[in-house]
């Protein structure tokens, strides 16, 4: 595995300054590595491909339990991490769409008024299909990791377990304007993160799952734009896309990696629960 | 900081419908007996079973028959067909209202770039242009005349984008940098789709197999009717969140290099070789 192949600043839309966001979570990793030198290792390591075991891992076999050393607080639950390869990209994908799930749930239980529908269909409607989207790509991750625990691939206990999401400081669900922003903001994160992973995943079959997803969430970004800023270039902003070749136009969405995804997502301060990536890019 | 509150708050806070579907979804997985279920379920395949094994060896080899040059001048192909039609439709005066004008302009910048850099990544591999008929051939379709039918052609010819690099996805998977900016044109091709289908009072997202587009075309939306997911019929499990029309939504589905090139040769008169294209 390389480094992501296109390194953007993940601020442009983010209401929070990332780079602080970055540090924060930085230093939060190294103060795991009392956990196993084999993660700080992995953390810090920008070649994932980098193996101290000198093996080939196999992502799909069960971890060996780390014994963790006696914590210097040791009222202190360590954080869930998410687990490296397919497993990882699973409970990565099942965390983001657990987020997404529980805001478009929200937006649905309490329709902001205000609605402009645009060509015909009904914003509510529109929201309400994200929403439908959203709660049946959740359930299935979910009732694909509980599968991989149940024919013992994985141990329930490295399955992302249900978080909670508190929305309050983030997002005013009376208002379209808050309300669409910050769907853009999860829709686009979302093709990126999706887009990012790809690499990090090891079987075909996996690979396509998530490209069947991934160009769902485009659309839902694609739509929400839309209904921001009607029939103006917004649906594929250059301010969201990038360039690929030099002197090119911004035509290609992100691709970004956990690392970057992450410390966004935490940045919102909508999930109540820590989580960790070490053994993600 | 805060701190995870790890498997204490399991109990689900989504509503009852939620639960039901949830308790349905796992109903089937403990219904298929073990071993069917290792050898059907592709999340099952990490277990040590030799059945799988061949299962998943004869997956992936069907999968790897196209090599990475082969797919991209797949992809530069539908590239030089969009870049031609939108650059086409930008130029004949009348076509596109003002109002949309800036869309397709946008759209017609992103194809031309995605040319530019395919042709880039093949160097001396990159095929030429072929030559094309957006008339469709012997169907006479009124597509520089007629905004609606540029408008469903539009839509055909994106939808059709997105489903044929998400079907040779697994082609490139050795190579982690193609693999990657593969899927960064496919993901903004899903964009371009879903508004335009917006602009034609369509959903942004393919509902079944559903088509507005002529009739000729309707292989742009087979197989979107599927509800099967990673080995599991989800069909029937979200009646109270859009049902089956929702979960085919959900999920948008591959298509084949041959299924692709069948709907694009509609379109091609004069292969890049200078042979004529199939009917």
């Amino acid at each position: 595995m390389k480094k992501p192949v296109v390194k953007v600043d993940f601020q442009d839309e983010s209401p929070k300054n990332g780079k602080f966001k970055s540090r924060r979570r930085f230093i939060k990793l190294g103060g795991l590595a009392f956990a196993g030198s084999s993660f700080l290792m992995y953390s810090c390591s920008e070649d994932d491909d980098f193996n101290p075991a000198g093996q080939e891992p196999d992502p799909m076999e069960p971890e060996e339990p780390e014994e963790p050393e006696e914590p210097e607080e040791p009222e202190e639950p360590a954080a869930f991490d998410l687990g490296s390869g397919n497993i990882g990209v699973f409970n990565y994908a099942y965390a983001l769409e657990q987020l997404e799930a529980a805001f478009y749930t929200e937006v649905v239980a309490n329709f902001y008024s205000g609605a402009m529908d645009v060509d015909g269909v009904s914003e509510e409607e529109t929201l309400t299909d994200i929403r439908n989207h959203e709660v049946i790509h959740r359930e299935f991750f979910k009732t694909a990791i509980q599968g991989l625990v149940d024919n013992g691939t994985i141990t329930q206990d490295q399955m992302l377990p249900e978080l909670t999401f508190d929305f309050s400081g983030a997002v005013d669900f009376s208002s379209r304007q808050s309300v669409l922003e910050t769907a853009r903001l999860l829709e686009d994160t979302g093709v990126s993160a999706y887009n990012g992973a790809g690499s990090i995943i090891t079987t075909p079959e996996y690979l396509l799952l998530a490209g069947k997803i991934v160009s769902v969430e485009a659309r839902h970004a694609s739509a929400i734009a839309d209904l921001l800023e009607p029939n103006t270039t917004a649906f594929a902003r250059d301010g969201v896309l990038v360039a690929l070749r030099e002197g090119g136009d911004p035509a290609y969405d992100k691709a970004q990696m956990p690392s970057e995804i992450l410390p966004a997502v935490v940045g919102l301060d909508i999930i109540e629960e820590e989580f960790t990536a070490t053994e993600l890019p | 900081m805060k701190f995870i509150k790890l498997l204490e708050n399991l109990a689900d806070k989504e509503s009852l419908a939620a639960n039901t579907s949830r308790r349905d979804a796992f109903k089937q997985f403990k219904n298929i007996g073990k071993d069917v279920a290792l050898a059907s379920i592709p999340f099952g395949l990490a277990a040590t079973s030799s059945k799988t094994k061949a299962a998943t060896a004869a997956m992936s080899s069907a999968m790897f028959q196209a090599s990475p040059t082969d797919v991209l001048n797949f992809a530069l192909t539908l590239e030089y067909l969009e870049r031609n039609f939108y650059r086409m439709a930008l130029d004949t005066d009348g076509l596109i209202p003002d109002e949309h004008r800036d869309v397709f302009a946008q759209i017609s910048k992103h194809e031309d770039d995605h040319v530019e850099f395919l042709m880039g990544a093949l160097g001396d591999d990159a095929i030429a242009e072929p030559t094309f008929d957006f008339t469709g051939k012997g169907l006479n379709l009124d597509t520089f005349s007629n905004y609606q039918t540029f408008l469903a052609l539009s839509q055909g010819f994106e939808d059709t984008g997105v489903r044929a690099y998400k079907g040779q996805a697994g082609a490139l998977m050795d190579d982690d940098n193609l693999l990657t900016y593969a899927l960064q044109i496919h993901s903004v091709e899903a964009r371009h789709a879903s508004q335009v289908r917006r602009m034609r009072g369509e959903k942004g997202w393919i509902v079944q197999n559903n088509t507005t587009i002529p009739d000729a075309f309707a292989g742009i939306y087979a197989g979107e009717q599927n509800t099967e997911q990673g080995g599991v019929d989800l069909a029937g499990m979200f009646d109270d969140f859009g049902g089956n029309d929702a979960i085919t939504a959900a999920f948008d589905e591959p298509l084949t290099m041959d299924e692709v090139n069948a709907i694009a040769s509609n379109f091609i008169v004069m292969d890049s070789d200078g042979e004529d294209s199939e009917d």
